[in-house]
C-alpha cells in the first residue's frame, strides 16, 4: 500500500509515485512500457513525450522534467490511451494530475486559453465565446488569429455580442473559491 | 497415571533464540503425567531421535510430545522413531513452538510462557490418544489417462512400458492433439508429424493400452488405488470393428465444404470424415450436425435423405442407428492431460474475459492465429505448405506478427504469460522466410522470453539470419484498408509511432485450458485456478500431483507448456504412478472418521456434508434377518479426515480418530488451567 | 416521454443548430425537453486540466439542480458536457471521500441520483419512432458516422456502446433511412478544445478524418459533438487542398430532422460554414 506519508511523521515530501497514487489511484509502477497507449495517441507525432514516456518518467521520479514538459499540455484527453491500456493504468488521468501540479507552467497559448475559459464561467456562470476569444487573444498575444472568421460566425448567428450572467452566478463563484482553497 | 515424555527442540537458533528451551523442559517436567522432559539442540538429528528411543525404553513411556517445528515438517520422523522403540506411532504428537511461537514473537519471556502452554496442551491431548493402526488399501494396477495429445500419449506409453495397463480416453475422433497440427517444432525445426505419428501408432498397437477415442469421462468415484470411472463412448455411426479405414465413405459424402477443425477452418472436410490422414484410430465418424441423413431425420423425415456413405462402404460398417454407449473401468490412478485451446479475440467471451475490439473482434479477413499459420505452413495443410492468405489465395509479402494477444493483458482477463508464443512466433518468421524469400516478417513484442535449451539462440537466429524485424511495442489498433491491413504500433525503442501495411497478420493468442475443464476437475475433486488450469499439489516439490491422491496432471492443462515440458511432466506422472503401482497395498494415515453404530440414529447429515463421498449406509439386522435400522458407515479408504461429519452429527456418534472431542477438550482445558 | 435538458454553453452559441434541430426533432417525436433552470457551465477541458475538484463540482451543481427540479435523467447533447457530467457522476459514486469533498464545496443537497444521457443514446431509443415517421427522403444518402472520443470513452463511465466497435450512430442513421458507410477514423480525436490554441493540430487531425470519410464514399459527416462540428465544419476550409470538394458536416439531430421532413432552416442548416443545404434540397427532391 502506498498511502501518502503522514504530515507530522515525515521529513520528506511524498514521492511523485506516491502522490499520483493518492490523488489519482493510478500505480505508475504498473506500467510495463508496452507502448500501446502511444501507438494509438493522436498527438504522438507532435509531442516529445508520449503517454508511455510520461508514465516512465513518473515511475522514475522525474518530477521537474515532467512538470516543465510542454507535452503535458498537448494531450487532448481523448482517452484512447486509457481505454486500451492492458494493465489498467490511466495515462490520461495521470497527465491531468500533472497538469494540475504544473498549472503555472503551461505554455502561453494553452494556459491563456484555459484561464480565459474559466474566467468566463466565473464571470457569467457560463462560457461566453466572444469574451473568451478576446481575453484569449490578449493573454496569448495572438491578436490577429481568426480575425477573418469572426464575421462568418456573427453572420450565422453563432456569436452572442452581450453576455448575460445566470441567476446563480454568485453560487458558481463560491464553488470556484471553495475548490481553489481545497486544492491549494 | 500416564508416563509421557516431553522433548523440547532448539532447532539450532530457530527456536532457541526466542524460547528458553531449558525452562520449557523444566516446566513440563513438573506437569502431571510427565515422566521425562529434556531439551536438545536438534531433536530431528540421529542423536536427537536416539534420545527419544532411549527414553521410551528406559522410562517406559506411554506417550511422546515433541515440542519443535510444524508437524508438516517432522511428524513422520518422530513417529517413525517411536515405532522403532515399539511405541505405537500415533501416541506421538508435536507441539509447534517454531511456526506458532518462536518465529512470530520477539519477547523471550512471553514466548517461553507460550511455548510451555503449547506443550502442555499437547501433553493433555496425548493422555487421551489411543494406539491406531495404519490403514492398508489394495491397489488396482491400471491407469486412466484423460487426453490423447502428446502429454497423454507419453504418459500412456511410459506407464504401459512399465508393465501396467492403461485406458486412454480422447474426446476427439483421433489422438494426436495440437501437436499433430503443427508444421515444424522449435528450436530444432523437426517435423512435428514425423516425430509424433510413430508414437500414435505405438499407442494403438500397445498390448497394454486400451484406446478409447471419441469418448469422454462421464463420472468418477472411489479413491487412490480404487477408482471407478464411467466413460461415454460417443456414437461414430461407424462400426469400428468392421471398418477397415479404406476411405470410400468420405469420398462418397455429398457434404464437402464443412470447415475442418483440424485445418483450423482454413480447409474443408466431409460430413463423414477422419480428421487427418494419419489419424489413430483410422475410423471415420459422422458429424451429425452437418450430415444430410441426420439433418433430415432431425427435421422429422421418415425416408433416408442420403445414404451415399453406406452405399460406398463394402463392409457394411455404416450404422446410422448407433447410440452413445457407456463403459465402466476400474483404475488405481488417473492422469489429467486435456491440454489447451487458443483464446479467440471475438466480442463473444466467457465470463471474466474481453475480446479485442481494437483488432476488429476477429472479423478482419487475413488476421489469423498461430495454429492457423501452422496449418498454412504444414505440408499436409490446406495449401500444401504454401503461405497463402485465406481471403484471396495471394502470397503475402508482408506479415505482421503480434505477440501477447490476450496473454499478459489483465484488461482482457489473462494476466499470465503463455510461454510458448515467443518461440513459435520466431519459428513462424523463419518458416515464412524459408518459403517466401522476399517476404518481410515484422514482430511486435513486449519481451522475448526464450529461456530453454537452445531457445534464445533460436530467436536470435530469426532476427540475425532470417531477417525478422522485431519491434518492441504493443499494437493499438488494426483494420482492413482496401487490400491491406493497417497496423498502428509504436516502436518504444526508437520512440517512433509506426503505421505498417500488412498483407496478413498473425496473432499469438493466449493459451487457455480446454472448455469443460471445470466440470472434469469437479468430477475428479481436483482444484483449478481462476483461469481453469489444474492446480498442482505443490508448485515446486509436487509438480505433477494434484490435491487428490491418485490423480496426476501433465501438460498444458496445468499451465501454458511447450512440448518438451509436457513430455517431461507426462513422464514424471508416469513414474509417480509406476511407483504407486509397485506397492502391493497402500498405507494411509488412520486419522479417519468412525461411526458408533449403537448411537447413530441414521439421520445421514454426515452423508450430506461429506465432501469426499466417504459415508455409506449399512443395514443392521437381528439374527433372524429383520431390519433393525440403517446406520452411517465411513469408508476409511475414501475419508480424508476433515472432521466435517464429526462437527455435524447431532447424536455425537461420529468421532475422528486422533482428533476426538475428548482430545480437543483436553487441549482446551489445559489452556484454561 | 419527458427528460431534463442540459444544453450547455455551445448550444446557445456556436452550436445553436444542434439546439434548434434537437428541439424540432423532439417535438416531432413527442419527447418533452425540460431545460434545467439556472444551469451553469460544466467546466469542459479547462476545468479538468487545471483543477480536478472543480471539474467534478461544476457538473455536480447541474446534477443537483436536475435532482431538485424532479428529474431522474438528463440529456446533455454536447458530447463534451455529456462526458464531464457522466464522469463526475461516476467518480462521485465510486469514491465516498471524493463525494464528501464535492458535497462540501457544493453546499446544496445532492444524492447523485440523476443519470446522464447523450444525444446518440436518446435518438437510438427513439429509433422505431424515427423509422415510423421518416419518409424515404434520405434513401441512398451515404454518410460517415463520426463518434470522436468523448461519446465512447472511457467505457467504464459512458458504456452505452462498444468502445472500439460502436454501432449506435449507424443504427440511428439507418432508422432515418440513410446509409452509413464503413470507415476507419470514427473514433480518432479531431483535436477537441485545441481549435483556438493549437489550430495546426486540429487541421492535421481533421484532414485525416475528412480524407478517410471521402475515400469511403461518404457525402456527409454526421457528428454528435459541438467541438467536433466546430473543428470539422468551421475549420474545414483550412483542411482542404485546392480544388477539393468540401464535405458537409451534419449533427445527427439535423439528419433525423431532414428524415422527418422538417424544414432545413428550422434545423439551423443555414448556420453551417460548409453549405449543407444542397444535401437537404436533394432530400426534399427525393420526396417529390
Amino acid at each position: 500500500m502506498s498511502a501518502p506519508p503522514s504530515e507530522a511523521g515525515s521529513h520528506h515530501p511524498p514521492t511523485l509515485t506516491a502522490h499520483l497514487r493518492a490523488t489519482t489511484g493510478v500505480n505508475v509502477a504498473a506500467c510495463y512500457q508496452c507502448g500501446k497507449c502511444s501507438a494509438g495517441c493522436p498527438m504522438a507525432v507532435e509531442t516529445a513525450l508520449r503517454p508511455h514516456d510520461v508514465m516512465r518518467l513518473a515511475a522514475s521520479e522525474q518530477r521537474e522534467r515532467l512538470l516543465a514538459a510542454e507535452s503535458l499540455w498537448l494531450c487532448l484527453t481523448c482517452e484512447a490511451c486509457t481505454a486500451r491500456c492492458p494493465n489498467g493504468c490511466d495515462p490520461a488521468r495521470v497527465i491531468d494530475a500533472l497538469r494540475e501540479e504544473a498549472a503555472h507552467q503551461a505554455p502561453r497559448a494553452i494556459g491563456a486559453f484555459h484561464r480565459s475559459f474559466l474566467d468566463q464561467i466565473r464571470a457569467f456562470g457560463r462560457s461566453f465565446e466572444l469574451g473568451l476569444v478576446m481575453t484569449y487573444k490578449l493573454r496569448s498575444g495572438k491578436l490577429t488569429q481568426d480575425v477573418t472568421t469572426a464575421p462568418g460566425l456573427l453572420g450565422r448567428g453563432k456569436l452572442k455580442l452581450v453576455p448575460h450572467p445566470i441567476a446563480g452566478v454568485s453560487d458558481v463563484r463560491r464553488i470556484f473559491r471553495a475548490c481553489e482553497k481545497e486544492e491549494a | 497415571m500416564a508416563r509421557i515424555g516431553v522433548f523440547v527442540c532448539h532447532c539450532g537458533e530457530n527456536i532457541g533464540r526466542t524460547v528458553d528451551c531449558a525452562r520449557v523442559a523444566d516446566a513440563l517436567r513438573e506437569h502431571p503425567g510427565v515422566a521425562h522432559s529434556v531439551d536438545y539442540k536438534y531433536m530431528c538429528s540421529d542423536p536427537g531421535q536416539a534420545l527419544i528411543k532411549q527414553a521410551i525404553a528406559e522410562k517406559r513411556l506411554d506417550g511422546v510430545v515433541v515440542a519443535a517445528c510444524s508437524p508438516h515438517m517432522h511428524e513422520k520422523t518422530f513417529r517413525r522413531a517411536c515405532a522403532g522403540a515399539d511405541l505405537n506411532p500415533f501416541l506421538c504428537e508435536m507441539a509447534n513452538v517454531r511456526e506458532h511461537c518462536s518465529w512470530i514473537h520477539e519477547d523471550r519471556a512471553r514466548a517461553t510462557d507460550k511455548a510451555i502452554d503449547l506443550a502442555r496442551t499437547i501433553v493433555e491431548k496425548v493422555k487421551h490418544n489411543r494406539p491406531l493402526q495404519t490403514i492398508r488399501i489394495p491397489v488396482t494396477r491400471r491407469a486412466l489417462v484423460i487426453g490423447g495429445g502428446i502429454a497423454g500419449i507419453q504418459a500412456a506409453l511410459d506407464i504401459a512400458d512399465g508393465g501396467a495397463e492403461v485406458v486412454l480416453v480422447e474426446k476427439e475422433p483421433s489422438i494426436g492433439g495440437h501437436m499433430s497440427q503443427l508444421s515444424e517444432t522449435f528450436p530444432t525445426l523437426d517435423c512435428s508429424q514425423c516425430i509424433l505419428t510413430p508414437r500414435m501408432v505405438e499407442v494403438y498397437q500397445h498390448p497394454r493400452i486400451k484406446l478409447m477415442a471419441y469418448s469422454e469421462v462421464d463420472a468418477v468415484s472411489g479413491y487412490i488405488g480404487n477408482f471407478t470411472v464411467k466413460i461415454r463412448q460417443k456414437a461414430r455411426a461407424v462400426d469400428a470393428s468392421t471398418c477397415n479405414g479404406c476411405g470410400a465413405c468420405t469420398k462418397a459424402c455429398i457434404q464437402r465444404k464443412i470447415p475442418s477443425e483440424f485445418d483450423e477452418r482454413l480447409g474443408p472436410r466431409s460430413a463423414i470424415y477422419v480428421p487427418f490422414p494419419q489419424a489413430v484410430p483410422n475410423t471415420p465418424v459422422i458429424d451429425r450436425a452437418n450430415c444430410a441423413y441426420f439433418k433430415a431425420k432431425a427435421k422429422g423425415a421418415t425416408k433416408a435423405a442420403c445414404g451415399k456413405c453406406a452405399e460406398a462402404c463394402s463392409r457394411g460398417a455404416i450404422d446410422f442407428d448407433q447410440q452413445d454407449s457407456f463403459v465402466t473401468e476400474k483404475v488405481g490412478a488417473i492422469v489429467v492431460a486435456t491440454g489447451f485451446q487458443l483464446y479467440r479475440i471475438g466480442a463473444d467471451q466467457p465470463q471474466g474475459l474481453t475480446g479485442y475490439g481494437e483488432y476488429g473482434y476477429g472479423t478482419v479477413p487475413d488476421v489469423i492465429d498461430g495454429l492457423q499459420f501452422e496449418r498454412l505452413a504444414s505440408a499436409s495443410g490446406p495449401t500444401g505448405g504454401k503461405i497463402l492468405r485465406p481471403s484471396d489465395g495471394r502470397e503475402p509479402k508482408r506479415i505482421v506478427f503480434l505477440q501477447c494477444v490476450g496473454s499478459r493483458d489483465p484488461a482482457k482477463g489473462m494476466a499470465y504469460c503463455s510461454k510458448i508464443c515467443c518461440m513459435y512466433v520466431a519459428k513462424h518468421t523463419m518458416l515464412y522466410r524459408h518459403k517466401v524469400h522476399d517476404g518481410q516478417a515484422t514482430v511486435f513484442y513486449m519481451d522475448i522470453r526464450a529461456a530453454g535449451k537452445g531457445y534464445d539462440e533460436f530467436t536470435r537466429r530469426a532476427i540475425e539470419e532470417d531477417g525478422a524485424r522485431y519491434v518492441r511495442g504493443r499494437v493499438a489498433r488494426l483494420y482492413r484498408d482496401g487490400d491491406v491491413i493497417k497496423v498502428h504500433g509504436f516502436d518504444t525503442l526508437s520512440g517512433e509511432p509506426l503505421v505498417l501495411d500488412a498483407d496478413m497478420v498473425v496473432l499469438a493468442t493466449a493459451m487457455r485450458p480446454q472448455p469443460g475443464i471445470e466440470a472434469l476437475a469437479q468430477k475428479l475433486s481436483v482444484s483449478y485456478d481462476q483461469h481453469g488450469f489444474i492446480n498442482e499439489a505443490h508448485p515446486k516439490l509436487r509438480p505433477v500431483e494434484t490435491n487428490t491422491a491418485g490423480v496426476f496432471v501433465a501438460g498444458a492443462c496445468q499451465a501454458p507448456r511447450d512440448i518438451p515440458d509436457s513430455v517431461a511432466m507426462a513422464s514424471a506422472a508416469a513414474s509417480k504412478i509406476l511407483g504407486l503401482f509397485s506397492q502391493a497395498e497402500l498405507e494411509r494415515e488412520p486419522t479417519v472418521a468412525r461411526v458408533d453404530t449403537g448411537l447413530c440414529s441414521g439421520c445421514f447429515h454426515c452423508e450430506r456434508v461429506c465432501p469426499y463421498g466417504a459415508v455409506e449406509r449399512r443395514e443392521i439386522r437381528d439374527r433372524k434377518g429383520n431390519l433393525l435400522k440403517v446406520v452411517a458407515e465411513v469408508n476409511p479408504g475414501v475419508c480424508q479426515g476433515c472432521g466435517t461429519c464429526q462437527a455435524t452429527c447431532p447424536s455425537k456418534s461420529v468421532e475422528l480418530d486422533g482428533f476426538t472431542d475428548q482430545q480437543i477438550w483436553a487441549e482446551i482445558n489445559a489452556l484454561a488451567l | 416521454m419527458r427528460i431534463g435538458y442540459y444544453p450547455g454553453c455551445s448550444l446557445h452559441a456556436t452550436a445553436r443548430e444542434l439546439d434548434e434541430s434537437l428541439r424540432a426533432v423532439a417535438s416531432a417525436l413527442d419527447l418533452e425537453l425540460q431545460e434545467l433552470d439556472d444551469w451553469s457551465c460544466c467546466g469542459a477541458t479547462s476545468g479538468h486540466a487545471t483543477n480536478h475538484l472543480l471539474s467534478l463540482a461544476l457538473p455536480a451543481r447541474n446534477l443537483a439542480l436536475a435532482e431538485a427540479q424532479g428529474h431522474d435523467r438528463v440529456l446533455a447533447p454536447c458530447a463534451a458536457c455529456y462526458n464531464r457530467l457522466a464522469t463526475a457522476r461516476h467518480e462521485i459514486a465510486a469514491d465516498a471521500a471524493l463525494a464528501a469533498r464535492v458535497a462540501r464545496v457544493l453546499e446544496r443537497p445532492f444524492a447523485n441520483r440523476v443519470t446522464v444521457a447523450n444525444l446518440v443514446e436518446v435518438l437510438r431509443e427513439l429509433g422505431p419512432a424515427i423509422t415510423a415517421r421518416a419518409g424515404r427522403s434520405l434513401a441512398g444518402l451515404k454518410v460517415a458516422c463520426y463518434y470522436g472520443c468523448l461519446l465512447v470513452r472511457p467505457a467504464a463511465v459512458v458504456g452505452f456502446d462498444d468502445p472500439e466497435q460502436p454501432t449506435s450512430m449507424e443504427d440511428v442513421v439507418r432508422a432515418a433511412g440513410a446509409t452509413p458507410v464503413a470507415w476507419q477514423m470514427r473514433l480518432e480525436c479531431c483535436g477537441g478544445a485545441f481549435s483556438l490554441a493549437r489550430t495546426a493540430s486540429v487541421v492535421r487531425l481533421g484532414r485525416a478524418i475528412l480524407d478517410d470519410a471521402r475515400r469511403a464514399g461518404a457525402e456527409a459527416l454526421v457528428v454528435a459533438c459541438p467541438m467536433c462540428h466546430s473543428n470539422l465544419d468551421f475549420r474545414q476550409s483550412a483542411m482542404l487542398e485546392r480544388g477539393e470538394k468540401p464535405l458537409p458536416v451534419l449533427y445527427l439531430s439535423e439528419l433525423v430532422g431532414l428524415a422527418l421532413g422538417i424544414a432545413p432552416d428550422t434545423l439551423g442548416l443555414q448556420r453551417h460554414f460548409v453549405d449543407a443545404r444542397p444535401l437537404a434540397a436533394r432530400a426534399a427532391a427525393e420526396v417529390h
